[in-house]
């Protein structure tokens, strides 16, 4: 455990850039474990004689349309939000680099097929079939979940296909069948711990952008329902009242989104060089 | 006549900016070089030979910098220059010669056009006369089919030719300096022999002076008119040929003389008290003879019988339509072809042969790691090709067979510890599974093999390649094998290294013994280990016996063109 913590800051040591993203990674999970009870007002409580306010001391981000704190309402929705990316990456992670690395291990038949599967999803244009399966299936959270895990798949299985493919060969397969260990148990210890940095510049990347997506189903009113506190309604809804002056609506909540991206864009270089075992010195 | 100094560096210094502070990677190094002259730079990994090489040439990288001293090139100052002066004599002037020749080829590109590239930036060449040229070069440096080979790409050349193209590159403007990294490594001894000759003969015809820079000290005896010798940064010692080898004067120059195997030295004589770990008895390290096999009793433990391989050739690169039917001439590749052999308990037999002769192939098959096609592996009595390679490694047998693999780095997972590596055998085919228990055992494996027990919790990458050898070694010996294959355990390491290893091998045979199945391509380290010796070329066996009459009195030419391509040296006589 201290090797690790020693390791991680080292990491930490090494790059500034770094440091910044995972105190700002700290800051939004912290206000997405801890949102609801920091917020200063209820975010679903409406007050008909307080609509429309500018930004104020008393409301950081002003009121919106019902009178609701768009402060308190922007950091309760950092839990939905994030809540989506997490489940949707941890899904496409695990079930992608599970099909990759089959394919790229055992490659022939079982290559092809999963090859063929990812290339058949990535034919789609990505947000038309996300609208499409969530249209299909059901406006629910879940379903945003599923779909957001569904068209980030095939990154996931094209990266691990690629680097297990190019380490089967390697002399320490070998050395791990010659220590007993059956394939399986070759492609889980041996080839995966070292397809993980490579991996988890996907996983950083690949966050952000199911933020943004999860934001933009909702922005064309699929997924998440009102009066829920989510970035991408809340955008939505402030765009009707930017012509009219009222531009706190819709910009607080697109600057945390932004900023949720921005953070986890600047988050790969850093979990790769935690998980790299060519950065422990 | 002395002739002037053609390449001049005066106490050179170069230092590296890294993540721990600045490394001074050469010290004070100063050396001449006349017109026409051959000199060799030798030294180990890290002695910063190549360093001095690349200071000269001007490709150090951003990292590094001269920090006092010169280099200069026929009055030009060349340490420091301007990139735009370097470009000029890149090519023209100096011209080098890499390491790994198919990497230091573009492998997008034909390789007469590589050629032709050169010309055309020097202005040697237009448009209409390159292609002309670059065929001339590619006939001079003695590729067939000039006119063939010239839209040929670099990975359809085997890794003899991918050398000469560059020297092809290297020679094609007439340069007077050539700087050659290693250029053999990676080569057979008989294409390493012919590649080094080919540059000679080129070099001699153009009074062209070179800078030889290798580790391997019978290569420099061979090609170089004057040796440098070079340790940890700083030149120890220089001098003419013949009297570096007659009379060496430095303790670092005595050792790498001492650690090169000859026709005539023993594994004792590889490597001086001083250099060995201390729990390393030295009355252990006698030199292998055939005596062992009557004392050990006559017992085979391993029998190959008329074992095959054979692969599937790639198909032709043209367009296959369905309704053709593609030609099917030859549709099988055969690395093994119909080879039997055995091997007595406790004895060791020698694998020798040149790239793609097969000895890999057959000792993969044998250490069950690959289906033969047809054939049977015997071992202890036991018909082990039986056996599915795929579900072998759940069979009691496979903790009696296991292998030490030939590059030390690549056989290491990177995100193991040397604990976790030599730990996976014990708890996957020992089922071990005290973490205390098998935290002493390794303790133990790492002492048994002169590795110190707090380098256990280190990375590969924190290794050197010798201590990467050892690892590969403990954990190949931690399930207490019968049979023990190694494949070409030294070739990557530096020959003082190759020396302890050679003696720890020979030390744990007698020790555990094991049985030894030795895969080299130098017969010189093949006969040190081991008392029989098996020469396969394409994949069938050409002679085979004792190692000691082999390498005497080869019967074969094939044997005996692979024994004099081994370039060496007589330490007390004079070479010429």
């Amino acid at each position: 455990m201290g090797r690790h913590l020693k390791h991680f800051r080292y990491v930490m040591g090494e790059n500034s850039v770094t440091v910044f993203a995972f105190s700002l990674f700290a800051l939004i999970v912290f206000l997405a474990i801890l949102g609801p009870w920091i917020t200063p007002y209820d975010p679903l409580a409406t007050n008909a004689a307080n609509t429309l306010q500018p930004p104020s001391l008393r409301n950081f981000f002003g009121t919106d349309h019902l009178g609701r704190d768009v402060f308190s309402r922007v950091i309760a929705a950092t839990r939905l939000d994030l809540g989506i990316a997490v489940s949707a990456v941890s899904i496409s992670f695990v079930i992608g680099s599970a099909l990759g690395c089959s394919a790229g291990f055992w490659g022939g038949w079982t290559d092809r097929i999963v090859g063929r599967f990812s290339d058949t999803i990535m034919a789609f244009p990505l947000f038309v079939l996300a609208m499409g399966i969530v249209a299909a299936m059901g406006n629910t959270v879940e379903n945003i979940i599923y779909a957001t895990a569904i068209i980030n798949l095939p990154f996931y299985a094209r990266v691990a296909r690629a680097e297990t493919s190019v380490r089967r060969g390697a002399g320490y397969v070998d050395a791990a069948r010659l220590s007993g260990s059956g394939d399986v148990r070759i492609l889980a210890s041996q080839i995966f711990p070292n397809i993980l940095p490579p991996m988890m510049v996907q996983v950083s990347l690949n966050m952000g952008w199911a933020i943004l997506n999860a934001a933009g189903l909702s922005f064309i009113g699929l997924g998440v329902r009102p009066p829920e506190a989510e970035w991408g309604i809340m955008v939505a809804e402030g765009a009707n009242y930017i012509v009219s002056g009222e531009w706190w609506l819709a910009i607080f909540p697109g600057a945390a989104l932004m900023l949720a991206v921005f953070c986890f864009n600047l988050l790969g270089d850093g979990l790769r060089d935690l998980v790299d075992p060519l950065r422990r010195t | 006549m002395v002739p002037a100094p053609f390449l001049d560096i005066k106490g050179l210094s170069v230092e590296f900016r890294t993540r721990n502070g600045v490394v001074r990677a050469i010290e004070d190094v100063s050396l001449e070089l006349a017109k026409g002259e051959v000199l060799g730079i030798v030294g180990e990994s890290g002695s910063g030979k190549s360093v001095t090489a690349y200071t000269v040439i001007g490709l150090l990288d951003g990292a590094g910098a001269p920090v006092s001293g010169s280099a200069s090139y026929d009055g030009i100052k060349v340490s420091g220059a301007d990139e735009t002066v370097m470009r000029d004599l890149r090519g023209r002037e100096i011209s080098m010669i890499f390491q790994n020749p198919r990497a230091a080829l573009n492998p997008i590109r034909p390789v007469g056009r590589q050629i032709e590239d050169v010309l055309l930036r020097h202005g040697l060449a237009t448009r209409q006369t390159a292609r002309a040229k670059a065929i001339e070069m590619l006939e001079k440096v003695k590729i067939v089919e000039p006119e063939l080979r010239y839209g040929s790409y670099p990975f359809e050349l085997s890794g003899g030719m991918c050398q000469r193209v560059m020297i092809a590159i290297a020679l094609a403007c007439d340069p007077r300096l050539l700087i050659a990294d290693e250029p053999t490594t990676g080569l057979d001894v008989t294409t390493q022999a012919a590649t080094m000759d080919l540059v000679r003969e080129l070099t001699q015809e153009r009074n062209m002076a070179v800078v030889l820079i290798t580790h391997d000290l019978g290569m420099a005896a061979a090609y170089c008119d004057r040796i440098v010798v070079m340790e940890k940064g700083v030149v120890v010692e220089t001098a003419p040929v013949e009297e570096l080898f007659s009379n060496p004067r430095h303790v670092y120059t005595k050792k790498l003389i001492a650690a090169s195997p000859g026709p005539n030295s023993t594994l004792t004589d590889l490597a001086p008290t001083e250099l060995l770990s201390p729990k390393i008895p030295i009355s252990h390290c006698s030199p292998a003879k055939p005596v062992t096999r009557e004392v050990m009793g006559s017992k085979k433990i391993l029998e190959v019988i008329n074992l095959t391989k054979e692969f599937p050739r790639k198909q032709s690169s043209m367009p296959c339509w369905p309704w053709r039917k593609a030609p099917r001439s030859e549709k099988v590749f055969r690395a093994v072809d119909d080879i039997s052999f055995s091997l007595m308990r406790g004895t060791s037999l020698g694998l020798v042969g040149e790239s793609g002769c097969g000895k890999s192939t057959t000792s993969s098959i044998i250490a069950r790691l690959m289906n033969p096609t047809s054939g049977d592996v015997i071992f202890d009595g036991e018909n082990i090709s039986a056996y599915r390679a795929e579900t072998f490694a759940r069979r009691p047998e496979r903790k009696k067979i296991q292998m030490v693999f030939q590059d030390p780095t690549d056989s290491l997972n990177p995100s193991y510890t040397a604990h976790d590596s030599i730990a996976e055998p014990l708890k996957r085919l020992l089922k071990m599974r005290d973490r205390e228990l098998i935290r002493e055992k390794v303790a133990a494996l790492a002492d048994r093999v002169g590795l110190p027990a707090n380098l256990l919790s280190r990375f590969p990458h924190q290794l050197s390649g010798g201590q990467k050898a050892r690892v590969g070694i403990a954990r190949a010996i931690a399930v207490d094998p019968k049979l023990l294959i190694l494949d070409e355990p030294t070739s990557a390491l530096d020959v003082s290294v190759q020396a302890v290893v050679l003696q720890l091998l020979d030390r744990l045979k007698k020790e555990l013994g094991m049985s030894y199945i030795f895969v080299s391509h130098d017969l010189n380290v093949v006969r040190l280990l081991c008392e029989n010796v098996v020469v396969m070329n394409r994949g069938k066996i050409v002679e085979q016996g004792g190692a000691d009459e082999i390498l005497r009195q080869p019967t074969e030419p094939y044997t005996k063109a692979l024994i004099a391509a081994i370039p060496h040296f007589e330490p007390q006589k004079a070479i010429h």
